[in-house]
């Protein structure tokens, strides 16, 4: 059974359905409620499953996050929702203190099975503070797991995989490609989710993206084929832990490495990436691993966030690169 | 005394003379009191053999509950079967009460682990960070609300969530997040707060220009101020908070107006910051002593009880002095393995790259 849906709305259908399978998941966040979040994304599930379950919190990060550490604690497994990216810092010491640390400052007695939802990255034309990639912070974080989607497949199955783990769960979501259309398939056994997907299979080089670069490294790659090169993309899905397997497996093919992603460039996942390719694979490739990412300014004023952002160009310009080594 | 309300609750003058007040009465029996002061007495033994351990290297670092016992003790035994405690860090006279091994409250502070004693079910783990508990208890207490645990008819099927915290913390972002989440649904928390004066350096008016108390209004739920250096007193007004929260009748604060007789830590030098006439004077008010003095006078106590309790307590000392040997230190093996409730195959790469290191070292057989 499949139905063709945007990646919010199959990220509601995943809510819901995490929602009537277990009692003790519930989700909390500003605007959720009777709004359905700003972005729709809960839209409905109020109504459905009443105000203890789906509850709008004041407007309060840090007490959001807090309360949440509590209730599961208390059992419940609660899904939160933080409005933007740039309003997780309020939350922060939260996260990484208590959500992250709790399981082994309790020595494995207690466990924080929460989700904490992050609509992320630019693109659409926001004011400041609604257009960061925080995920670096998080990956850093021992304790945490975080997760990203690209499609609405993915969407769909990953947020409840992620409501299943008994880990604190970082979710981020593509902002800019929440009405992106795709098939989701209720049925079929999903991918686990911490595990990278090879989206387009190729020969000269792998193009490696997560959440929202995902589309942009399938552009690009269809303008290297007009191009006469053959590139292997690979949505990277987790970010924490990485799945190192799917990522060496196709380099130690492909000999040649691109990482993509809008956070800044300096201590980000691509600085990571080609940390370890070059420690696994350093005889096997032919050119160091390079890096498409935003660049080491805060995020930038709209009007010139195309000049930020990694487009199909700049990554092109890097595969050339690549190539000529 | 600054900071002090005219309309703090007294039951148990620094005299030890009963007193009594409008609203509140202590409504346990002398046994009762019998008992507190003994849980005081211990409470203040065991302070003084973990600040000894400190002091001879068995211990990384010791906050001091010293002064703090009336405040504990008083709180602690008006707590019932199912409600729950987020604590500080200087708790330990309420987990005493609840019979958390006092052993393993040292292992925290000896640096074994992070505080993974049992019963974190009923007394939570200690927070380092100000403040943190305090959100963490009234998520706990929402829970105790969804799960129909609140206003029930039969008092065993009630329960609610006391949040410790102290002067400093009520500076704290997210101690006053707490307050509006509290106060927003209504949630069974109680948030008890020691002031003892001082945030390590840093005196009460730094915080608040106001009695803490009175700040408890702005967010929509009662406060009040009680004498932390009276049991009697303490007690009878965290029964009535407590009971509050149990029936459903939502959160308040108690400002319990004590004094940190000790050191911060005993990292501190509280000379200083502080007189010597303040700590004198607050000597004074001391909450053993006028217990002491009150249960004498009433004939409770003699001189044969109060040498047994001495003996009782040299006792319990030397058992904490001993229990220390049995503290095991978390190995790195169990640090990697507690990250994650889930296996992690990252992490357990660097488990296997850390034990093959290790093994570098044995001898080859």
């Amino acid at each position: 059974m499949s139905e063709t849906l945007t990646l919010a709305k199959a990220l509601n259908r995943g809510l819901r359905r995490a929602l009537q399978a277990n009692p003790k998941v519930m989700l909390a966040g500003e605007d959720i409620g009777k709004l359905g979040g700003v972005f729709r994304i809960t839209e409905g599930l109020q109504s459905e499953f009443g105000e203890n379950r789906v509850v709008d919190s004041p407007l309060a990060e840090a007490g959001i996050v807090g309360t949440a550490v509590g209730l599961a604690m208390r059992g419940y497994r609660p899904v939160v929702e933080i409005q933007f990216d740039g309003f997780v810092f309020p939350g922060f010491d939260q996260i990484v203190t208590q959500v992250a640390k709790m399981h082994a400052r309790t020595s494995g007695r207690v466990k924080m099975p929460m989700v904490i939802r992050i609509p992320y990255g630019g693109g659409v034309g926001a004011i400041e503070h609604h257009s960061e990639s925080p995920e670096g912070y998080f990956v850093h974080t021992p304790g945490l797991k975080v997760v990203t989607c690209s499609s609405p497949n993915d969407a769909y199955w990953m947020i409840q995989q992620a409501i299943s783990s008994d880990d604190p769960v970082v979710f981020l979501e593509p902002k800019r490609r929440y009405h992106v259309k795709g098939q989701v398939n209720f049925s079929a056994r999903p991918q686990p989710m911490h595990q990278a997907n090879v989206l387009r299979y190729g020969t000269d080089a792998t193009v490696l993206a997560y959440g929202p670069m995902v589309k942009t490294a399938l552009d690009a790659a269809e303008v290297a084929a007009e191009e006469g090169h053959s590139l292997e993309v690979i949505d990277m899905r987790t970010l924490s832990p990485i799945d190192w397997v799917t990522i060496t497996a196709s380099v130690r093919r492909t000999r040649r490495a691109i990482v993509v992603h809008e956070a800044q460039r300096t201590l980000g996942v691509g600085a990571e990436i080609a940390a370890r390719l070059h420690k696994d694979l350093f005889y096997v490739m032919e050119s160091p691993v390079l890096r498409v990412t935003g660049y080491d300014t805060p995020y930038p004023p709209s009007k010139i966030e195309d000049e930020f952002l990694p487009g199909v160009d700049r990554i092109m310009d890097a595969v050339d690169a690549s190539l000529a080594y | 005394m600054q900071g002090q309300s005219d309309h703090m609750v007294q039951l148990l003058t620094p005299e030890g003379v009963r007193v009594e007040h409008d609203d509140f009465e202590f409504t346990g029996t002398t046994e009762d009191l019998v008992g507190y002061l003994k849980d005081m007495v211990l409470a203040r033994r065991f302070d003084t053999e973990a600040t000894a351990l400190q002091r001879h290297g068995e211990l990384g670092l010791w906050p001091p509950v010293l002064g703090q016992e009336a405040s504990q003790v008083g709180s602690a035994r008006a707590l019932m079967g199912k409600d729950v405690v987020f604590p500080t860090y200087r708790e330990h006279a309420v987990a005493m009460c609840l019979g958390v091994p006092m052993s393993q409250v040292l292992a925290l502070f000896r640096g074994c682990n992070a505080g993974d004693w049992e019963l974190l079910e009923r007394f939570r783990n200690y927070q380092i960070i100000i403040g943190s508990q305090t959100l963490h208890a009234t998520g706990y207490a929402m829970g105790l609300q969804y799960d129909g645990m609140v206003g029930n008819e039969n008092p065993d099927e009630n329960a609610m969530v006391v949040a410790y915290h102290g002067d400093g913390a009520s500076s704290q972002g997210d101690v006053n997040e707490a307050y509006v989440f509290a106060a927003s649904y209504n949630a069974p928390v109680v948030f008890f707060c020691q002031n003892n004066q001082y945030a390590i350096s840093e005196p009460m008016a730094l915080q608040s220009r106001i009695p803490l108390f009175q700040r408890a209004q702005g967010f929509g739920f009662p406060g009040l101020q009680v004498d932390g250096n009276d049991v009697l007193a303490v007690h009878a007004t965290s029964q009535w908070a407590f009971n509050r929260a149990r029936h459903g009748e939502g959160p308040s604060f108690i400002e319990a107006f004590t004094y940190r007789m000790g050191a911060h830590t005993t990292s501190d030098d509280p000379s200083k910051y502080r007189r010597d006439a303040e700590t004198a004077e607050w000597r004074g008010r001391d909450p053993i002593a006028r217990l002491t003095t009150y249960l004498r006078s009433e004939g409770a106590i003699d001189d044969a009880h109060m040498a047994s309790l001495d003996q009782e307590a040299k006792d319990y000392g030397a058992s904490i002095r001993a229990s220390i040997a049995g503290l095991t230190d978390k190995t790195m093996d169990e640090q990697f393995r507690t990250v994650y409730a889930e296996e992690s195959v990252a992490l357990e790469e660097q488990r296997r790259e850390y034990a093959d290191y290790l093994a570098t070292f044995e001898e080859p057989a």
